[in-house]
């Protein structure tokens, strides 16, 4: 687990009610826009457990249409973001549905837009948040790391080919997860830096054979 | 060293002849590879958005989305104004200033969580209106708001701050903590005093659950605000005056650490228990949520 810290304790500035609820739902829809990188035509949020029951006094739905949106945590337009013009931007609909294997505040991000992607995401308390899935591929980011995902066939040696670029790049990874669909299909990774990371690695590491696709998520804001 | 005991921490304050800001402060800014500078000036931003929001608590009446909470601040400003508090001033302030952020953020306004959302009113009420009633300045403000972040790390390295995991003693009882460690450092105690005036805070509170009427942060929530952070007052002036918790303060971590393990899960922010299910919070509850 990772260990808390004084800045854990005394932030977030926040929009309120709630760090799970509130500032959690933010977080998750911040985080879901910088995986899917795409113009966003349509989003449609499904609500699970308590984020359905409670979402309401909570303004859990503003909450994931502003950080779908780009707002921060603590900004004053989530309060009235229905009305606000740049949720007119976009379309956007909220499903509600009770699933005892889910966790109590989950939600199932679908964005349609040039690609059609879906993110699966819990608020796990404090705002700190997890996305457990982005299409069939399970993962586990948390906003915290400048992350690499890329897909890939599995192979022997993949590993070893982007740790090496990264190594000469002089970047420490923070933390590394591999899931895959079956042997010799595709697969996925997911790579947690310390640190940035500019274009020109990510272009090398596309570079390898057999990786099909690569993309750079940006870490959250404190 | 890493410190994630009191008792560490008061070892390393007696042996470095530092404060625990300092130590807490250069450790921050270590282990996330920034200046001190940067430590302070995110503490500072952090205080500025307390005073921010105390300062649109004090003025508004809005209600809540739930319509629940929302007025009483107001209320109370309009009884001092015409009837003083029997204990003053700062005592007014105090309860004025945890209303304010409290109902600031069910009104969907903007707080700091600190520790978090539910009970982001303790904290600032105490370290504002203090510092305001005997002019402390920012710098001051900001060694008591990093010593209070210290005390909560270091909680937090136990138990978890979440009412869903050990209920409000966890998240209202942590606050009272942090507190009670500022304002012993605004007044100029030392860590001895800091630590067991945070033990004494928590030992008082052991035990309190978290069952919110419909699920919301608001009853009780917003009103416990003001009590926990005189409940902090009282720790720190006891504390001030050498009044030692007879359990050391880690041991009264793991005494709330234990009671949260054992505290029925229909009591911890589940809405199953308590409050939350008494004929008008069930009433209140249908008419919220229908």
């Amino acid at each position: 687990m990772k260990k808390t810290t004084l800045f854990d304790i005394i932030s977030p500035v926040m929009i309120g009610p709630s760090s799970s609820h509130t500032a959690g739902a933010v977080r998750l829809g911040l985080l879901a826009r910088n995986i899917y990188k795409n113009d966003i035509k349509k989003v449609t949020f499904k609500l699970y457990n308590s984020y359905a029951h409670t979402g309401k006094g909570h303004g859990t739905e503003k909450g994931l249409l502003a950080g779908v949106l780009g707002l921060n945590v603590d900004d004053r337009r989530i309060k009235n973001i229905f009305e606000d013009e740049i949720s007119a931007e976009i379309e956007y609909e909220f499903e509600y549905a009770d699933n005892f294997k889910r966790h109590p505040n989950s939600v199932d991000i679908t964005f349609i837009g040039d690609i059609e992607m879906k993110i699966q995401g819990e608020s796990v308390g404090a705002g700190e948040i997890v996305i457990r899935k982005i299409d069939d591929f399970n993962v586990k980011l948390t906003g915290k790391f400048n992350t690499i995902l890329l897909v890939y066939r599995d192979m022997p040696g993949m590993i070893s080919q982007v740790s090496s670029i990264l190594q000469y790049h002089n970047l420490n990874i923070a933390f590394l997860n591999c899931d895959r669909n079956a042997k010799g299909q595709e697969a996925s990774m997911v790579i947690g830096i310390d640190g940035d990371i500019d274009a020109e690695i990510l272009e090398t590491i596309q570079e390898i054979p057999d990786v099909y696709f690569v993309s750079y998520i940006e870490k959250l804001e404190q | 060293m890493e410190i994630n005991t009191f008792e560490q921490l008061k070892t390393e304050c007696i042996q470095s002849g530092k404060e625990i800001f300092e130590i807490a402060q250069e450790n921050t800014a270590f282990s996330a590879d920034i200046t001190i500078e940067d430590v302070r000036n995110f503490a500072k931003r952090s205080l500025d958005a307390m005073k921010e929001a105390i300062d649109a608590g004090m003025s508004s009446n809005e209600p809540s989305m739930s319509g629940m909470c929302g007025t009483d601040c107001l209320r109370v400003q309009s009884k001092f104004s015409t009837k003083p508090a029997m204990f003053g001033k700062l005592f007014e302030k105090i309860i004025e200033y945890a209303l304010a952020t409290s109902e600031e953020n069910i009104r969907m306004g903007k707080i700091v969580a600190c520790p978090t959302a539910g009970s982001c009113g303790i904290l600032p009420s105490t370290i504002v209106a203090i510092s305001e009633f005997y002019n402390y300045t920012e710098e001051e403000q900001i060694n008591a708001l990093i010593t209070a972040g210290e005390i909560g790390r270091i909680i937090s390295a136990k138990v978890a701050i979440a009412g869903a995991v050990a209920g409000c003693q966890a998240e209202c009882g942590t606050a009272a903590a942090m507190s009670a460690a500022a304002i012993c450092t605004l007044r100029g105690g030392h860590v001895s005093q800091i630590i067991h005036a945070c033990a004494l805070a928590i030992k008082n509170i052991l035990g309190l659950t978290c069952d919110p009427v419909a699920g919301l942060v608001e009853v009780p929530c917003v009103k416990r605000n003001p009590f926990m952070a005189i409940h902090s007052v009282t720790a720190a002036e006891l504390a001030l005056a050498n009044v030692e918790s007879k359990i050391p303060p880690d041991e009264v971590i793991d005494a709330m650490e234990q009671t949260g393990a054992l505290m029925s899960p229909t009591l911890k922010e589940s809405s199953q228990a308590g409050l939350a299910v008494t004929q008008t919070a069930v009433k209140v509850q249908q008419k919220i949520f229908g």
